[in-house]
């Protein structure tokens, strides 16, 4: 019988390593589930040409705020899957009975999560910006307030993926308990980028942006592992 | 202080709590609806017009009331269930349970009377100031929080769900509250301030403050009667609970 | 209502049978034991580590069976290199299949390669949920084996199962039947 473990507590680098680096790898077998919110992103922004008239006007007003909601609709469109399968295959007990302290392994799946949803979208974010004809000088503002915001997504995200993990139809249960306190990020997002297309300086929103993200890293984690354990129950 | 205490553990048990409750729940009611019907009275019939919107300005003594009262009520609600998360307290899962609809519908009282207001003095029926988008906003973290209760099929972990929602809730309503106060600076089109509090003269705000006392009043009496209710729910499988229900059927 | 007045005791040693029909909570009593769900009164004391194989065994299906263990043992804390790993799903009867996506396996060779980590060594306590679910006679005769040389190395475990594990002094528990 091979040794193959001593009776050691697991380091903490080493679960989120791990952590992360499973997640990652799941995510890549996949090639689909990487476009699919990306194609949702594209497909929703030219929604709205089509809805609202091509009339590059029109659209360059309300590129902001469409740019940005729909950054939101993509991330918690994706958000259900977050914990969703690991409850299903049995692997999300394992990362409870194991992973101490849990919001260790929660953080790296949220961050596993950004890297494959939010950032994507953050660089997606000019060719958006594009279509909706975004004054180009606004453009590096949109891209620093979705750099900025969707890691806030992801982390009030996770907190409703995790009360909603065994909930069925909890898809829809999530968006409703999150859209409300996804409300100060919108707003902020996009009223940085107007702010820029009015010539004022977006410095203020920026600032608040990453208070709030700093927030939300040393909050959400521990709210997060708490309703996993809910969740679980 | 000892006599806290004993309250606190007092409070361990649901079952002190209902016996204890029903007096308290009937006293603030009274003194709740009293308060409430003076004060309506008072600002609706009695005080003096408002020099620049008239008279429909009076909506303003069931419209702010409402609104505190949906904030305050939340905060109550997130209170309780960071008790319950903290000190497992059955009967804080009990007053989340109760508190969120109560105050769901005085969001929606907020609203409404806002509209009311809004219509003579606007002209529309809906806008869009940081009153009434907070107001919103609240009744959708609300629901979220019935929503999630209400999905969760086993009692206790419906709770402790809600709980972390309502908390969660609770720390982002500042967050929140603030930036839909800078969105309407950014996108002002004109300054709407449905309240002018500080530059209010005595004949109008004492019926005010008095409207707002006597709806809290009734705020705690109904959330006494509505706790009350979901200790008999939750607890129906106890003995004193059959006992009771037994004792009442004719 | 699962039930009641239930007093357990797991010694070193102990080989414990949980039976029951369905329904009759043994997957409900291992999840309170292990600590996954609080909704009882009363009281569990570990006293160390302990390793669970549920009902859905914990095992991600777009992984290979090395991908998936070495996700445990580093999440358990142990040290292994791949080829110990590797060794590991020898052992368990997935030679050659180390490499080879979950789900392209057969529900047995899935069950294997679950099982595996219990292989680890590092957890006294076991609580399995239906070991010897979709797997053949070779299969349940390695689950004995593993069984039989965690008792002997001084481990204990609680296995829920509705069909006999077939081991000697296995201690039994009824769930569900009167009295």
């Amino acid at each position: 019988m091979t040794a193959a473990a001593l009776d050691r507590a697991p380091s903490i680098g080493r679960a989120f390593t791990a952590q992360l680096q499973r997640d990652l790898t799941i995510a890549f077998r996949s090639r689909s589930e990487l476009i699919n919110p990306l194609m949702f992103y594209v497909m929703g922004i030219s929604m709205f040409p089509l809805g609202v008239g091509p009339g590059a006007e029109r659209l360059s007003e309300i590129a902001p705020g469409v740019l940005w909601v729909l950054a939101l609709l993509s991330t918690l469109l994706s958000l259900d899957a977050l914990f969703r399968r690991d409850f299903d295959d049995g692997t999300l007990e394992q990362l409870v009975l194991n992973v101490d302290p849990l919001f260790v392994g929660v953080l790296a799946k949220v961050l596993a999560h950004w890297l494959v949803i939010g950032l994507p979208l953050t660089l997606l974010s000019p060719l958006a910006a594009l279509m909706l004809f975004l004054p180009g000088a606004a453009v590096p503002t949109l891209v620093l307030t979705l750099l900025l915001g969707t890691p806030i997504l992801s982390l009030l995200g996770a907190v409703g993926a995790a009360l909603t993990v065994g909930l069925k139809r909890g898809g829809l249960l999530l968006t409703l308990i999150i859209l409300p306190l996804y409300v100060p990020v919108l707003i902020l997002g996009a009223g940085a980028v107007t702010a820029v297309i009015d010539g004022v300086d977006p410095s203020a929103q920026l600032a608040w942006l990453a208070v709030i993200l700093a927030l939300m890293l040393t909050l959400t984690p521990f709210a997060a592992a708490l309703a996993l354990r809910v969740g679980l129950e | 202080m000892g006599r806290l205490k004993t309250v606190w553990h007092r409070l361990g048990s649901p079952r002190w709590f209902f016996e204890i409750s029903g007096p308290w729940a009937i006293g603030a009611t009274a003194i709740g609806l009293t308060g409430i019907v003076v004060g309506l009275a008072w600002g609706l019939a009695i005080a003096p017009p408002d020099y620049l919107q008239g008279n429909s300005f009076r909506i303003m003594y069931l419209h702010v009331p409402a609104a505190i009262l949906s904030e305050s009520c939340y905060i109550l609600m997130g209170l309780a269930g960071a008790v319950l998360l903290i000190w497992r307290m059955k009967l804080a899962d009990m007053v989340v349970a109760a508190a969120a609809p109560i105050g769901a519908v005085f969001c929606v009282v907020a609203l409404l009377t806002g509209a009311i207001w809004g219509r003579p003095t606007w002209g529309t029926w809906w806008v869009w100031d940081a009153r009434t988008t907070s107001m919103l906003v609240l009744l959708f973290l609300y629901f979220g929080v019935m929503a999630l209760r209400q999905a969760v099929p086993r009692e206790e972990t419906a709770g402790r769900a809600a709980a972390i929602l309502a908390v969660v809730g609770m720390v982002d309503i500042p967050i929140i509250k603030y930036s839909v106060d800078w969105w309407l600076t950014l996108h002002q089109t004109s300054t709407f301030k449905l309240t002018s509090a500080p530059s209010m003269p005595a004949e109008m705000y004492l019926p005010l403050l008095v409207s707002v006392l006597g709806f809290y009043a009734f705020f705690f009496g109904v959330l006494l009667f509505g706790v009350g209710n979901e200790v008999l729910v939750r607890e129906r499988r106890t003995q004193w609970v059959n006992d009771l229900v037994r004792s009442r059927q004719p | 209502m699962l039930f009641k007045d239930l007093d357990l005791e797991i010694r070193p040693g102990d080989l414990i049978e949980l039976t029951g029909p369905n329904g009759s909570g043994k997957t409900t009593l291992l999840r309170c034991l292990a600590g996954l769900t609080g909704d009882f009164d009363g009281e569990v004391r570990r006293g160390g580590r302990f390793s669970y194989v549920g009902h859905r065994g914990g095992l991600n299906l777009q992984l290979t069976p090395l991908q998936n263990l070495r996700w445990s043992a580093a999440i358990e804390g142990s040290d292994a290199s791949d080829g110990s790993l590797s060794s590991l799903l020898e052992k368990v009867g997935l030679a050659g299949y180390e490499l080879t996506p979950c789900q392209q396996l057969s529900a047995g060779q899935q069950r294997r390669a679950a099982l595996a980590r219990l292989c680890f060594g590092n957890a006294p306590l076991w609580l399995l949920d239906e070991p010897l679910t979709a797997l053949d006679d070779a299969g349940c005769g390695l689950v004995r084996e593993l069984l039989e040389r965690h008792r002997a190395a001084g481990g204990a475990a609680l296995c829920a199962t509705h069909q006999p594990l077939g081991l000697e002094r296995t201690m039994q528990h009824a769930l569900g039947r009167a009295a």
